[in-house]
């Protein structure tokens, strides 16, 4: 007889946020903690190089600035594609879509870059304790880059072929939440690591 | 599961549909009955059932190996075990009760009770919710297998540096160990996500925050402790995984690292950890104790601000189990007083149970009993708790059996109590049948007893100096009189045997029940919130018509009115108030639809660990089998849409959950 929509948990829930984007920021809560844990192991560790080369030594701090800004740079294409998908504009969404996910790829590629420099400098995985906490806390970090880049190219391909459950704007704001956090984090980390000498 | 469609006139013609169609590469299942409909199930009551009966046979394994435990150390010179064993016995019989009994069995009632009492049709996220029962199952399976492979985990639960190194162990026992904590994090920490969301946004019309059942209360604070807490042991996990599978040193002191590292680390989740244990069980009583005392819980809103504040203080008492490492006597003091504030807001809840109970028409029922026992030996473990807040005892007392008696009332007596009491209350809901209350009582009383003849006297073994993980003692040195170290080591042996005949008597009772159990009445307790306004066992979708909440214990309020001299008397019965609800019946009512997707991606994550104990190209095959899982989760609609419903489902009138 009747029919109220008070259980679904989109349009109607007690917060006013739908479930997808409560989950998102909950999990990301959590991620602070995983990032924090990290970063308190490399704060007890920077100073603990061993035989092994000092972060003056090996850091490259006019790259590293380029890489970041070019991170930062995709979390402003990142806003640009929620704001054309909330305004239903298929194409610009794609295409920003599609430039924040090749702008983080040249994040990753220039940290690949950087571990290579570093390891043929004689800064390996398991040369000091500064290394590895380094290697482990930065790692952590472009892993997340990287998915957050596999999710953009996902949602780039699925939409294209096929009908996306939920709404579309929703999905793209969710990976924005993502991005935008992996990007927050690294501002911290590039403090952290490159900017306050040890 | 499917789209319920009943006439609006007769609520017996009541058509289920299932959805025949999928956006996914597999076709969706439909089955509703057999072992495919709880395979492939996303309904949040049939995975609670799952998650209890894996919690329920974890416990028995890790009672098992209690009890080789206890006859190891029942004679001098035990000879059941070998050194070697009895490491692996013990860090594998706290793990086991830890992360795959009280956990994944608190997990379990969660989930069938949390929307049950908040008035919802399922979870938030129902397919996570079958994704972390399965990523647990999973790791609970692979953390065993060690013991097939060489040899399960031997550093204890703590895993302490440096005996969690390579040199000191070097079998894959704590590879295995690491991997399915990972494995079981993952299914808490997407529990965690679900759960809270759930709680924060599926409430029924009305259901403000402070007319939530207290159970639902508790375990949300516990969903946030997890949230933050398995973090940190992620991290922990994850470093020492590097050091043990990739040459890293982070817990090496030759190499120049800091032991203390690992311990920071593990207490910081490991303290939260202790509170998200027993939480629920503190929920679960304050359920229990209002209904069979004829009384509404005292101060309610006490007991909800002292369960948070308990979540708040639990991040900053973590320090006060490594009192004995040398922390400095700031760090100690600092954590000795936040130790001893803990104290009080878990005394203002036993303070709100005693006045609940006062002046109650009291019913002492199993449920009843296993509350009241919970009050008083949590209440002995709480108090030896506190001495251990005083650093200079603390450190006489730190690695000894003293400690061994204080987690295991505040455990044992305290979290699993708690859990007992709630299987009791709760087992008409579930299964419809009520347990039987006089082998119940038996039940409880050889596990009062048992649990007492085995924890107590290792309160005299500790304060005497046995040390914790000894897996011998002599005739020689267990010395005379009163304090004699065999007779009590002897006694506890023979104590564990007793609280077994107490747990297998409640096992042999759920099959007494299963078989020829006395069929519940709809209201067998006169009960009082939410979970009790549907039928035993709640249909698929919970509630005919959603309720509108306006008070606490809405079920209660409903059913019984003040008169003229302020008495509560009965104006309605359980049986009437269904009535209304279903003549209410929404018309149309959208499940979430069952999917393979969850399975699927849990089963490619213990392959991903198998490959990273073993050989890198296993661990990239599993990593596939994510991948196409998280594909196919990604394009197949939680719900199914009306179109995929053959024939297609009326859109008009349609109430969706999830």
């Amino acid at each position: 007889m009747t029919s109220d929509s008070h259980a679904d948990g989109g349009a109607h829930s007690s917060t006013g946020l739908s479930n997808n984007k409560l989950g998102m920021w909950l999990f990301l809560g959590s991620e602070c903690l995983l990032f924090g844990g990290l970063i308190s192991t490399y704060m007890l560790y920077r100073g603990r190089v061993g035989a092994g080369p000092r972060p003056s030594q090996v850091f490259d701090i006019p790259f590293t600035s380029v890489s970041s800004f070019v991170l930062l740079m995709s979390s402003l294409t990142m806003v640009l594609a929620v704001s054309a998908a909330h305004k239903g504009d298929d194409r610009n969404t794609y295409l920003w879509v599609t430039i924040t996910a090749l702008l983080g790829a040249t994040f990753v590629g220039g940290q690949v870059y950087e571990f290579t420099a570093f390891y043929h400098e004689g800064m390996g995985f398991t040369t000091s304790l500064f290394s590895s906490s380094f290697f482990v806390l930065t790692g952590f970090h472009g892993v997340h880059v990287t998915v957050g880049i596999i999710m953009l190219m996902s949602i780039v391909g699925i939409m294209k072929r096929s009908k996306v459950p939920g709404s579309k704007a929703e999905t793209v704001e969710m990976i924005g939440l993502y991005w935008h956090f992996v990007d927050i984090i690294w501002i911290i980390i590039f403090t952290l690591i490159y900017l306050i000498p040890a | 599961m499917a789209i319920i469609e009943r006439s609006i006139t007769s609520t017996e013609a009541l058509v289920s549909a299932t959805p025949s169609s999928s956006l996914g590469a597999l076709k969706r299942p439909v089955a509703t009955t057999g072992w495919k409909s709880w395979l492939f199930t996303v309904d949040h009551k049939k995975l609670g059932i799952m998650y209890s009966a894996t919690a329920l046979f974890f416990f028995i394994v890790g009672g098992i190996e209690a009890v080789l435990i206890r006859l190891q150390l029942a004679a001098p010179n035990g000879k059941v075990l070998n050194a070697d064993l009895y490491n692996q016995m013990f860090t594998m019989h706290a793990t086991t009760m830890v992360f795959l009994f009280v956990m994944p069995m608190a997990a379990g009632l969660a989930n069938y009770f949390i929307p049950l009492q908040i008035g919802a049709r399922d979870v938030a996220f129902p397919r996570i919710n079958a994704f972390s029962f399965w990523a647990l199952l999973f790791g609970g399976i692979f953390l065993n297998l060690s013991w097939f492979l060489g040899g399960a985990a031997d550093g204890g639960w703590f895993m302490y540096a440096p005996n969690s190194g390579p040199i000191f162990s070097p079998s894959h026992g704590i590879d295995f160990w690491i991997l399915g904590l990972q494995l079981a994090g993952i299914a808490s920490l997407a529990g965690a996500v679900n759960l809270i969301t759930t709680v924060l946004n599926m409430r029924a019309p009305g259901m403000k925050l402070m007319r939530m059942p207290i159970f639902t209360w508790m375990q949300l604070v516990v969903q946030f402790l997890l949230l933050f807490a398995v973090p940190v042991i992620t991290v922990a996990l994850f470093l020492l995984s590097f050091q043990r599978n990739f040459g890293a040193t982070f817990f090496d002191v030759s190499a120049g690292a800091d032991p203390l590292l690992w311990q920071h680390l593990f207490w910081i989740f490991g303290h939260p950890e202790v509170y998200i244990l027993i939480l629920p069980s503190f929920g679960i009583i304050s359920e229990v104790l209002p209904v069979f005392s004829r009384k509404p819980l005292f101060g309610y809103p006490f007991v909800v601000f002292s369960g948070a504040a308990i979540g708040f203080v639990g991040w900053g008492v973590w320090a006060h189990h490594m009192f004995a490492s040398g922390l400095g006597p700031v760090s100690v003091a600092v954590f000795s007083i936040s130790t001893m504030a803990i104290a009080v807001p878990t005394g203002v809840k036993i303070v709100n149970w005693t006045m609940t109970i006062w002046g109650g028409k009291l019913q002492f029922t199993v449920a009843m009993k296993f509350a009241v026992g919970l009050i008083v030996l949590f209440t002995i473990g709480g108090l030896s708790g506190v001495t251990h807040s005083v650093a200079p005892s603390d450190t006489q007392q730190t690695d000894t059996y003293y400690i061994v008696a204080h987690f295991h009332y505040v455990l044992f007596g305290g979290a699993v109590f708690g859990l007992f009491s709630g299987f009791y209350y709760w087992w008409p809901k579930v299964f419809g049948k009520l347990l039987n209350e006089k082998l119940g009582t038996w039940n409880f009383w050889m596990m009062v007893i048992g649990m007492n003849m085995t924890f107590g006297p290792m309160h005299i073994l500790g304060l005497q100096g046995q040390p914790r993980r000894m897996y011998q003692w002599t005739e020689a040195r267990a010395g005379e009189g009163f304090f004699n170290l065999a007779f009590w080591n002897r006694f506890a042996s023979i104590g564990s045997l007793v609280l077994t005949t107490g747990v297998l008597l409640f096992l042999i009772n759920v099959v007494i029940t299963a078989r020829n159990g006395k069929v519940a009445p709809l209201d067998p307790w006169d009960a009082r919130s939410l979970e009790w306004m549907t039928s035993n066992p709640p249909k698929e979708h919970n509630f005919d018509s959603i309720p509108t909440v306006s008070h606490l214990d809405e079920f209660f309020h409903r059913k019984y009115e003040e008169d003229a001299n302020g008495q509560m008397v009965k104006v309605k019965t359980a049986e009437q108030i269904m009535k209304e609800l279903e003549d209410n019946a929404d018309a149309h009512i959208h499940m979430p639809s069952p999917s393979y997707w969850p399975i699927v991606l849990a089963a490619g994550l213990p392959v991903i660990a198998f490959g990273v104990i073993y050989s890198i190209p296993i661990a990239i095959f599993g990593g596939v089998i994510v991948l196409f899982g998280a594909y196919g989760w990604a394009i197949e609609p939680s719900t199914a849409p009306d179109d995929d419903f053959d024939p297609p489902a009326t859109t008009k009138d349609v109430v969706h959950v999830g």
